[in-house]
């Protein structure tokens, strides 16, 4: 029998593959790796790239998934990729911080003037309806 | 005495309303079925991640993680609260808010300051009501929830912990127990409790090869395990938004059904009425002849 290990790929969203291979290769942050059965333990970063896995035990063609960047790791009986649902990079998460603390403060500063317009709006409503009040009477009077 | 037209128009208003909220129970309905879907297809990658965290922390304890370490003092505290974007959903937001403030409240008469991250409108539009220092939010997010919109929020939070701004994170949102019962939830986000890590897990004691190096690849993982946390807690939220909104529609349409019965039961009495005090005025005017 062929010897095999376990290969999971999820992402946070969800679990896109697990079942048993015998082969498996990566694009890694060094380059393209081929995993078999066995292998030393490793933990590297995985960069945009196809990910494929010969399933054990069968004759159907290799699983080819398309990852977005990630981390791998291996154990002697076990892979386990956890991958990216999107496109990841140390400028591209700083430019999204920043682009969330700018929103952030910006949309304080539009909610001060949507509280005074609501204020304004509520005292224009009570104004009227002193004003209507004020017909109304003098009307009666009449 | 109001007018049978009156009570009529009433009537078919409240039917009206009837029918939005039975239209807006059914969409919450099928909704929640794909976020429960969503929350489960989220719990892979935390347990793996996890697995992989503890693998580390037994082969690699060289490198202490910022992560990892309970900083002495509390002078500033991170509050992540997630919320939904619209409401409609029950007591679902002004539950976790009220355990927000509490917990604010704590830290305060503690001396602590307070930094707060929304995720979701209804949290974000309290905070900022209430005066409460927002550093960053996530707010639209829709049905789905997706992790690319919640990347920078969070970053903004755990930079200010790097930087040693923000000495704890507590992360505050809506756990899913079952369609009727959701509880508003703090949990520690970080210092991350080591025992997190420990387990009943296989005693390798490989070393890890690492790629490029040890300490890249540790923060990447840390950071995406922190980000699935949260990922995790919004796709709770979520699920629990539906369920709760679920729930509150249907009472909703239940008591639109109670006040139709008690209009209708008015009108009957008006309209016999008015036909009673015709038919007396008739006989009476007829024994006057």
């Amino acid at each position: 029998m062929a010897m095999t290990m376990h290969v999971d790929v999820v992402s946070a969203e969800a679990l896109i593959f697990s079942g048993n291979a015998e082969f498996f290769t990566a694009p890694a942050e060094g380059g393209e790796v081929g995993i078999y059965p066995r292998h030393a333990p490793l933990l590297t970063r995985i960069r945009p790239g196809a990910v494929r896995i010969k399933l054990a035990n069968s004759n159907e063609p290799d699983v080819i998934l398309y990852v977005s960047g990630g981390l791998l790791e291996v154990q002697p009986d076990g892979i386990t990729v956890l991958a990216d649902t999107a496109i990841r990079g140390a400028d591209i998460d700083e430019a999204k911080a920043r682009e969330a603390k700018a929103k952030a403060e910006e949309a304080l500063k539009n909610r001060k003037t949507q509280m005074d317009y609501a204020m304004a709006q509520a005292e224009l409503v009570e104004a009227v309806a002193k004003l209507a009040v004020i017909e109304k009477l003098r009307k009666r009077g009449h | 005495m109001a007018g049978g037209k009156e009570i009529r128009t009433k009537i078919k208003s409240v039917k009206n309303t009837q029918k939005i909220t039975r239209a807006m129970e059914m969409v919450a309905t099928s909704k929640m079925r794909k976020a429960q879907e969503r929350m489960r297809a989220a719990r892979p990658y935390g347990e793996k991640i996890r697995a992989v965290a503890s693998h580390l922390s037994q082969a690699f304890v060289d490198y202490p993680h910022p992560y990892l370490q309970k900083r002495d003092s509390v002078k500033r505290v991170g509050l992540i609260v997630v919320t939904s974007d619209k409401g409609l959903c029950g007591g679902l937001n002004t539950n976790a808010l009220r355990l927000a403030v509490n917990k604010m409240k704590e830290y305060s008469q503690n001396g602590a300051e307070i930094a707060v991250t929304t995720i979701g409108n209804k949290g974000f539009s309290f905070m900022g009501r209430n005066g409460a220092q927002v550093i960053s939010s996530a707010v639209g997010l829709g049905d789905t929830p997706h992790l690319e919109a919640l990347v920078g929020p969070i970053k903004v939070m755990v930079d200010a912990y790097i930087a040693g701004e923000v000495d704890e994170v507590q992360l505050v949102y809506t756990k899913f127990i079952n369609t009727m019962k959701q509880e508003p939830t703090v949990e520690q986000l970080l210092p991350l409790s080591g025992e997190d890590f420990k387990g009943p897990d296989h005693d390798y004691n490989w070393e890890y090869l690492f790629e490029p190096d040890a300490k890249t690849v540790i923060d990447d993982l840390m950071s995406r395990y922190i980000e699935a946390l949260i990922y995790q807690a919004v796709a709770e939220n979520m699920a629990s938004e539906q369920a709760a909104r679920m729930v509150a529609m249907k009472a909703a349409t239940d008591n639109a059904d109670k006040v139709i019965g008690n209009l209708q039961l008015l009108y009957n009495k008006t309209r016999q009425a008015a036909i009673t005090k015709e038919l007396s005025e008739i006989v009476s005017g007829a024994a006057a002849v």
